[in-house]
């Protein structure tokens, strides 16, 4: 009875905990419960249960999904400590084992391929049996043999995937083979201040503002206006980037050799014409400043191009660094002063796939896994209005579109999934490759010395760029389109 | 004779026990540091890496001397700066590239490293001045080596960064007309990652100046007051030269660390060297070769060429620490020399004897 008692406590400590930071909307705790009643199980499954092992080990880089898997997956009962580690103890008894591993300088790859090597040779209750992949280098996985069919090994269906954004199936998909599955779609909108676009544009309506920022050309005009009032339109030099970068016409690299894309030369040249004119405070993606100017305590910024996670997650953080939440006071927190809007192009960042492992004793459970957590509209639902992250289930998404109660806090109320709808269907991820983690970063890199004038030469930078390259992957090799001296 | 035969075989030999009790680090030794240190450069001569599209390990096929031929061939063309004025480009070999600004930070944090040092270690000894609470003093200057260098690179990060207290105190001052990105300036990346190393590197070599100073005679010091010498005198004549060994070995020592320079400008850079990549370091290339390219051959290669600097640096101190003197035979030149000298005196005359008595009986030993 004490037992029961506990294990009841524990859920409701972790419901409240889910709703701790969520806004004030009234539906969210009824989605939230709903969320985790009403999912069922997956389609039928190829695998009879008694063959499961009793533990699941699960590799990801950080605890975003184990967030959620304790939140939202209906079987789980408590989390267990274990020694230094812990294990999410499920009804059934499993055990899930969440191995953490950080992304930076690729050593959640690094671990990961080599767990992954080991893995025939490895005890069965030791194999991996689900991982995580991030879109930078998602295809590196599913490419290869170590992540199993989707709907052939694991037994998921057509239906059930078939309410998923195409786009997060495309990236995965290998021969025909849905290699991994989803719960996020991460369309990316720009994200811009209120009290500020009052005094640039006169108002601060999402529907006026996207209107005067609808093309790049319409976008430095409001630039140059901003910059007249002493606002920078953008924060720094990477600002941008993935407006750019992810909307190339070819991969960074196609059979070892890298392509330097129009696009990534219209970034350079944009951002040269935007430090230039100072309609940029020069800063670097996550560094100190750039962060600090997202809050009251900044330089003034207009805005930032941010995806789904970076608008609910980031951006809210640093627009309130004292925790004062929405005070209306801009010069003490920026809380409930931003709104969203699609910007000049449409265009997406990042997003989390969950894969199966080959050699995993525990089909059954990844495809109950996959499908609650992936495919069940009840627990993308409760996702979205609980976590305000964007959940990769088109119906729930337009339903919650559609809903007028609903708005975000932080966004003064605005409901940014409708705009998060719009955005998601027009993504195109089929230029991604296994080599957008270190291009992106070191093209980046590369081109500081550019815009700051400690060269001028683009030639120079280009230099850098292969150099950077050059000491991060083997055996690359550069077509003509590096050769620019001018841009 | 024969005494002295039996006496030795009634002593138990202990010499084997020595040996017995040194296999243990043998085994360790060649285990843990001579067989990695082999294949290391073993693996230098073959094609061996880790495909990073396709996560399949390639190799470990011979390829020569294309490892060491990547790192020698590789060059990028490179702008140097003294402070804003631009001293032109040049397409520089990225090996030498990176050695040189390994040296350049070295020495712009070992030259007042050194003469802080050197400073502390005499206030601290000087027995006149006698300073007062020197263990809290000594135990302040040795707190920075405490903290974890990659922390300190994470915290002056912070405090250089632009919107940091550093530049905002300056442009408070007016020193500064707006706020300023040291990260976009080589010299002054440079300046503070050498000053970082200075600050957690001053108190131990202090540490080790202050042991050389003491070691030293305490009445060559009473000496020479009594014969009127100034503090500058004694430091330059006294103190210096015979705090050369460990002078040398302080040097040394740092030229190996300075070689090893990784943490604080992998953090501060934020991996990637700064503007130009100026401070980007021997040993942050060969980390992005071991573990983003996981290039097993190259990072061999370039690994071993640094244990070749290193060893070089090494023998030199060993070299220097150990002057290679024949003990016997300066003994012998000494006592020739006494011998001569005062070849008249009853004790020289007596000591003479029974030196000739015993070598005779010495050489009659060495005929049977």
């Amino acid at each position: 009875m004490k037992k029961s008692m506990l294990a009841v406590t524990a859920i409701a400590a972790v419901g409240l905990l889910a709703l701790a930071g969520c806004n004030k909307q009234g539906t969210s705790s009824t989605a939230g419960s709903s969320a985790a009643g009403s999912s069922t199980a997956g389609t039928s499954s190829t695998v009879t249960p008694s063959t499961e092992g009793k533990v699941l080990n699960i590799e990801c880089w950080n605890n975003e999904f184990q967030g959620r898997f304790e939140n939202f997956y209906p079987d789980f009962i408590k989390t267990v400590k274990e020694g230094d580690s812990s294990y999410d103890l499920l009804r059934d008894g499993t055990k899930v084992y969440f191995k953490i591993t950080a992304n930076d300088n690729n050593g959640y790859q690094n671990k990961l391929d080599a767990d992954l090597k080991a893995q025939d040779s490895a005890a069965a209750d030791d194999k991996v049996d689900m991982f995580l992949i991030e879109a930078d280098y998602a295809t590196k996985y599913t490419a290869s043999d170590y992540a199993l069919d989707v709907k052939g090994d694991i037994g998921l269906s057509d239906a059930d995937v078939s309410n998923m954004y195409q786009y997060t199936k495309d990236i995965v998909t290998v021969d025909g083979k849905l290699k991994a599955v989803s719960w996020q779609a991460t369309p990316g909108l720009y994200a811009y201040r209120r009290d500020l676009a009052k005094t640039v544009l006169g108002s601060d309506d999402p529907a006026t503002v996207q209107a005067a920022l609808a093309d790049w050309t319409k976008f430095d005009a409001v630039a140059k206006t901003a910059h007249d009032k002493g606002i920078y339109m953008l924060s720094g030099y990477d600002d941008a980037y993935r407006v750019y970068s992810n909307n190339m016409a070819k991969p960074w690299v196609t059979n070892k050799v890298v392509h330097l894309d129009d696009q990534i030369k219209a970034w350079m040249k944009a951002t040269k014409a935007y430090t230039d004119a100072g309609y940029n405070d020069k800063t670097s993606l996550w560094d100190a400043q750039w962060q600090k100017n997202q809050g009251p305590k900044g330089d003034k910024v207009f805005g930032y191009f941010y995806s789904t996670w970076g608008i609910n997650f980031t951006l809210a953080g640093n627009s309130d660094p004292d925790k004062l939440g929405n005070v209306n006071d801009v010069t003490k927190s920026l809380y409930g002063d931003y709104a969203v809007c699609q910007g000049p192009a449409s265009w997406y960042w990042g997003g989390s796939w969950l894969c199966a492992a080959k050699g995993t004793d525990n089909k059954a459970l990844i495809n109950k896994i996959m499908y609650t957590m992936t495919c069940s509209p009840a627990v993308a639902n409760g996702i979205t209005r609980i976590t305000q992250d964007y959940t990769n289930n088109i119906p729930a998404m337009n339903a919650i579109a559609a809903d007028t109660t609903y708005g975000s806090d932080f966004l003064g109320g605005q409901n940014h999934i409708a705009l998060f709808k719009e955005s998601a269907a027009k993504i195109d991820m089929k230029n991604a490759c296994a080599y957008d983690q270190g291009c992106n970063e070191q093209m980046q890199n590369a081109m500081k010395d550019y815009f700051a004038g400690k060269t001028t030469s683009i030639a120079d930078a280009m230099d850098a760029f292969k150099t950077a390259l050059d000491a991060k992957y083997t055996g690359l090799t550069y077509d003509s389109s590096f050769d620019i001296t001018t841009l | 004779m024969n005494i002295f035969k039996r006496t030795q075989k009634k002593h138990i030999n202990y010499d084997k026990w020595g040996y017995i009790f040194l296999i243990p680090f043998f085994v360790g030794f060649l285990l843990f540091q001579f067989y990695p240190l082999f294949q290391t450069l073993r693996f230098s001569f073959f094609n061996y890496f880790e495909d990073q599209e396709t996560f399949k390990t390639v190799g470990p096929t011979w390829c020569g001397w294309d490892n060491f031929s990547y790192l020698f061939g590789h060059s990028t063309t490179r702008h140097f700066y003294f402070f804003t004025l631009d001293l032109g480009k040049v397409k520089i070999n990225d090996l030498l590239y990176y050695t040189i600004n390994t040296i350049l930070i070295w020495v712009e944090g070992f030259i007042p490293q050194i003469a802080v040092s050197l400073f502390l270690a005499v206030l601290f000894t000087d027995f006149r001045l006698n300073m007062k609470f020197q263990r809290f003093w000594k135990t302040v200057i040795y707190m920075p080596n405490l903290i974890m260098a990659a922390a300190i690179g994470m915290l002056f990060q912070m405090i250089f960064a632009r919107s940091g207290p550093v530049i905002n105190t300056l442009v408070d001052w007016g020193w500064l007309n707006e706020p300023f990105d040291i990260g976009t300036s080589t010299s002054w990346t440079h300046i503070v990652i050498a000053f970082l190393n200075f600050l957690m590197w001053f108190g131990n070599t202090t540490l080790l100046l202050m042991s050389g100073v003491m070691g030293i005679d305490e009445s060559i010091y009473e000496s020479a007051m009594l014969d009127g010498a100034s503090s500058g005198v004694v430091f330059r004549k006294i103190t210096m030269p015979l705090l050369k060994p460990i002078f040398v070995y302080v040097l040394i020592t740092s030229m190996i660390g300075g070689i090893q320079l990784f943490d604080i400008a992998q953090i501060f850079t934020q991996t990637t060297g700064g503007s130009q990549a100026s401070s980007y370091t021997l040993m942050m290339y060969l980390y992005s070769l071991i573990s983003s390219k996981q290039n097993y051959g190259q990072a061999g290669a370039l690994s071993f060429l640094m244990f070749i600097v290193t060893a070089a640096l090494s023998m030199t101190v060993y070299q220097t620490t150990h002057p290679r003197v024949n003990v016997e035979k300066e003994q012998a030149k000494s006592y020739r020399k006494r011998m001569a000298e005062y070849a008249n005196c009853p004790d020289t005359i007596a000591e003479k004897a029974r030196n000739d008595k015993s070598q005779g009986a010495l050489a009659q030993e060495g005929v049977r």
